[in-house]
């Protein structure tokens, strides 16, 4: 060790460090003392009251689990309530031998491998003389069984308990989500003295989202108990606070009329009233009961909602990614206005295809099979919205470039989660050539423009997108988060709002003007719905691809498998003058959009006129 | 000094060392030996009674024993003049990976602490236990001690650092310790009082500071919690009734091995780790915490006896800092658990449950034994 001898005293250091290791000694006993003295407090001068604490603990604190809060629609109907339920619990410090009982509680009442496994899990997590659930929802001949037998199972408990209940079932599946029992993950992250004699938990959709309001806070009260753990008096109670109420801006006439409407098909209706941003419908078929998910759901039920080609427990409304097909029209001719590319007189010619510059294929009109021809020779925007004229847009696509397509359609809300307070969303894919090249390591061909003009490619929406995206249509560039809440315990919770989209009032009526005619112009691709009809509806129509076609071949609807039809489109708002509602509908496989444009009538009739049309 | 020797009840240890025996050929330190032996046997009978008679933990425990002896063993053998040489070595590179933690460390429960690699995981901020003391007494060993001003300054950097990265991971209970273990180094090359009492005023000072800026929310609810424990009985407030009444209940005598009702029946938390001083309390009495306690006694003596007899600075300091942070472990855990303060995450030494913590004590005995053991190879 190299040392400057020369400059350091050791015999001054270690007379420095002896010094205050006697120092260090002092304190260190010192402490020590405060210890030993605490401890000869607890343990010798308080022992009496320490002894009594702990002898069988016969003081216990009691969790009592808050209620949670009920969720009505906007009419104030109940859609998620609370009712009693009997459980069977066992208190593992009363019950002289647990196999045994466990197998004589099975010869009582069904006990299923799954109730027993979470029997165990929770078993290891309890407090002393907690009951730990076994079986839920008893019912009465199974009560009476264990009433019977009960006097020779000490530890086991029978017991009402607030369990939730939908009373609409399958109706509100996706749009309310559901509660369901903890698991260990979930118990890992919920604070663990608030959920204290709580079982369940929200799961999914608004149950899940605003989990925190609906539960509430945990009370608590101190018992006395005798040897058998019976309780002789309450000594303290603190109520707990339960949760707080929801409403929600659904409307179940709004709701029943779109379900009602999609039948046994599978598709998805969202309605936003793009005044407020509130959700007044959101439907995906097929659904399910979500009463079944409340105790945990038999495995045999679980097998068959989750291996069901339909998937009823995907959420189409939220998570659904379709192609928007000529839905994004309307907003299309918006970009060409605002950007000074076409005005409401600019024509295209339509020859029934399109070819681009220096290409020999062509690009199709879809009217080509159908008349053998094109729109017109000179087809404006007006038209071009009505009859849905591709030819049209994919010019206008091509003068756009795709990138600035992007940045207009991305201003509606494509390509974006929309924010919504609920669970799962998926943000669709709004392609641009920065996209492109992130995922799929490709540059941009000028072919996919014409396709994304027209919604097809890569781009994808979910119905909740173009719900959203319609009620900026309709409300003229207003933005805001749809909402699910209405209000908390009556106090209204408003929906953010966003920057808005800014464009002239002439190119807003342009664009109005055009989807006016799609459903009450006389040659509009969605003119049936006008029939009788009591205000003005804007709309748009849209059929996406589920398989390509080749170049030369004719889609013949009724040749197609089932699963390859065309998904049916449409967008709609309502009164035109100032709309009220909004809707977004897809029918999956329904062959075009003559499939969902009458949902988009029973929907607004009922929401406009208080009944179906 | 001379005082000090004769208060140790033991010893019969000079004697042993006499002649070249297989102990001090291989740098064995017996008294302390024995005693670290004792504390662990100690501990593994509580641990079986806190664990629910799990043979199991037990032998999981065994065997992180049986690995912390080793590497004592191992670092014993080290030089001191080698261990510190190496000191700043051990410092760059452990806090190079408290930086890398920051960036690619691995998180449970809100902290990055862990670092991956290879699949075998560690905690930077357990070796800066002994490396940061170990830094600072190198540092300070080439310096005229007692320390000047400018000297001390760059030790608080040595020590600041590190604890700041901890601080930040954020964890604040290791932070402290190591900031602690650094001072220590400090006090022990014998910093002069004005600047203690200097530092205490600036703890006190900025108190408020820290609890409104620097103390995370759970923080703040643990030093409630410790003021108040009936604030809170269903969360954190259990644990130190629970513990209270299981220490309390448990009298002069004990309620007997295995016999502690509060323990037995799972009414306490963490009963086999931080908390297990409570089941020791319960079922062996005051008698058996006194017992515990004589034990630890007699380790921080033999602790500050090796300091007082060290022949390297380097030695004197190292010996000073690990005795005085072994003790500042046994009193924050049992205070913490009696109630006197408040929940951090510190570990009963060698009677908790864990592996983590007991190797690196474990290292630190070695070190010590190395310092021990060097003063005899410069006698013959």
């Amino acid at each position: 060790m190299p040392r400057h001898i020369a400059l350091k005293d050791p015999l001054r250091e270690i007379r420095t460090f002896s010094a205050r290791t006697a120092v260090a000694m002092v304190v260190v006993l010192g402490l020590l003392a405060a210890i030993l003295i605490r401890y000869y407090s607890l343990q010798i001068t308080s022992y009496e009251t320490y002894r009594t604490q702990s002898e069988r603990n016969r003081v216990q604190l009691q969790p009592l689990p808050p209620k949670r809060g009920l969720i009505f629609d906007r009419n104030g109907v109940l859609l998620a309530d609370n009712r009693p339920s009997y459980m069977l619990s066992i208190v593992r410090e009363q019950v002289p031998d647990l196999e045994t009982t466990l197998q004589e509680l099975q010869d009582l009442v069904p006990v299923s491998e799954s109730d027993l496994d979470n029997f165990h899990k929770k078993l290891a997590r309890r407090r002393p003389y907690e009951a730990v659930p076994l079986r839920f929802r008893l019912n009465q001949e199974e009560r009476a069984r264990l009433a019977v037998n009960r006097y020779r199972l000490p530890g086991v408990v029978v017991d009402a308990q607030l369990l939730r209940h939908y009373p609409h079932g399958e109706l509100f599946s996706h749009a309310l989500g559901y509660v369901g029992r903890i698991n260990e993950r979930e118990a890992f992250e919920l604070d663990e003295s608030n959920y204290r004699g709580t079982f369940h938990v929200g799961k999914v959709g608004v149950e899940k989202y605003y989990e925190d309001v609906l539960h509430g806070t945990v009370g608590y009260q101190n018992v006395e108990t005798n040897a058998h753990g019976r309780v002789l008096r309450v000594l303290e109670r603190h109520d707990p606070t339960p949760g707080a109420d929801l409403t929600l801006h659904l409307d179940i006439r709004v709701q029943q009329a779109a379900f009602d409407a999609l039948g046994d098909r599978r598709g998805a209706v969202v309605a936003v009233d793009p005044v407020t941003g509130g959700i007044l419908a959101l439907v995906s078929t097929p659904g399910f009961d979500t009463n079944l998910f409340v105790n945990g759901i038999s495995s045999a039920d679980y097998s068959a909602l989750r291996d069901s080609p339909d998937v009823p427990l995907f959420n189409r409304a939220v998570q659904g990614q379709y192609p928007p097909g000529s839905t994004v029209k309307p907003m299309m001719g918006l970009a060409g206005l605002e950007s000074g590319l076409v005005t409401p007189e600019t024509t295209v010619a339509d020859p029934g295809w399109y070819r681009l510059p220096g290409d020999s294929r062509r690009y199709r009109d879809w009217i080509l099979r159908i008349r053998g021809t094109g729109h017109a020779p000179k087809v404006d925007l007006r038209m071009a919205i009505a009859e849905s004229c591709d030819v049209y847009f994919y010019d206008l696509a091509r003068r756009l470039t795709i990138d600035r397509m992007h940045d207009y359609l991305d201003d509606f809300g494509l390509g974006h989660r929309t924010g919504i307070d609920t669970t799962n969303e998926r943000r669709g894919v709004l392609p641009s050539t920065q996209w492109k090249r992130d995922a799929m390591a490709q540059p941009w061909y000028p072919g996919e423009t014409l396709s994304a003009g027209i919604g097809q490619g890569y781009m994808l929406t979910t119905p909740l997108q173009l719900a959203v995206a319609t009620t900026v249509l309709a409300s003229r560039g207003e933005r805001r988060v749809p909402r699910m809440l209405w209000a908390i315990d009556g106090e209204p919770a408003p929906a953010p709002l966003l920057e808005p989209l800014v464009a002239s009032e002439q190119n807003w009526d342009a664009v109005h003007g055009g989807m006016l005619e799609v459903v009450h112009g006389k040659r509009g691709t969605a003119k049936k719905l006008s029939r009788d009809i009591q205000y003005h509806m804007a709309g748009k129509t849209g059929t996406a691809q589920v398989i390509g076609i080749a170049q030369n071949a004719v889609y013949k609807e009724e040749e197609v498998a089932e699963r390859h039809r065309h998904h049916g489109l449409f967008i709609a708002f309502a009164p035109q003058e100032s709309p009220t509602i909004a809707v977004a509908i897809i029918v999956e496989n329904g062959g075009g959009s003559s499939a969902a444009s009458p949902i988009a009538r029973k929907v607004i009739d009922t929401w406009l006129l208080g009944e179906a049309g | 000094m001379g005082d000090y020797v004769r208060q140790m009840p033991h010893q019969g240890s000079a004697d042993l060392a006499r002649p070249p025996s297989t102990a001090s050929r291989f740098h064995i330190d017996v008294p302390l030996l024995l005693l670290l032996m004792v504390l662990t046997v100690y501990g593994l009978f509580v641990l079986y009674s806190a664990s629910g008679k799990d043979m199991g933990a037990v032998i999981r425990q065994g065997r992180y024993f049986l690995v912390s002896y080793v590497v004592m063993i191992v670092a014993a053998q080290i030089s001191l003049e080698r261990f510190t040489r190496w000191s700043p070595w051990f410092y760059l590179v452990g806090v190079a990976t408290l930086v890398a933690v920051m960036f690619v460390g691995v998180g449970a429960k809100g902290a990055q602490r862990w670092l991956s690699i290879g699949g075998f995981r560690f905690q930077p901020s357990e070796i800066m236990k002994l490396v940061v003391p170990m830094a600072v007494a190198w540092y300070l060993a080439d310096r005229i001690l007692p320390p000047r001003l400018n000297h001390v300054i760059v030790a608080l950097g040595i020590v600041g650092l590190p604890a700041a990265l901890i601080l930040q991971q954020p964890d604040l209970g290791t932070a402290l310790l190591i900031a602690a273990s650094g001072l220590f180094v400090l006090f022990m090359a014998g910093i002069g009082w004005r600047y203690m009492v200097g530092a205490v005023i600036l703890a006190v000072a900025s108190a408020w500071p820290m609890w409104m800026f620097v103390l995370k929310d759970y923080q703040q609810q643990r030093i409630l919690t410790m003021l108040n424990p009936e604030s809170d009985k269903l969360g954190a407030g259990w644990n130190i009734i629970q513990s209270k009444t299981a220490i309390g209940s448990g009298g002069w005598q004990g309620k007997g091995w295995m016999n502690g009702t509060q323990s037995q029946l799972d009414f306490l938390p963490e009963s086999h780790t931080d908390f297990i001083i409570a089941v020791l309390g319960e079922e062996f009495g005051l008698r058996g915490v006194l017992m515990l306690m004589g034990i630890y006694l007699l380790i921080l003596l033999r602790g500050f006896w090796i300091g007082v007899h060290a022949q390297s600075s380097f030695g004197r300091m190292m010996a000073g800092s690990l005795t005085l942070t072994f003790f500042v472990y046994i009193f924050v855990n049992m205070g913490m658990v009696a109630g006197m303060l408040p929940v951090v995450g510190v570990p009963l030494p060698l009677v908790s449950a864990g592996g983590t913590s007991v190797v690196t004590l474990m290292a630190g005995f070695g070190l010590l034994m190395a310092i021990s053991t060097e003063k005899r190879m410069v006698a013959t």
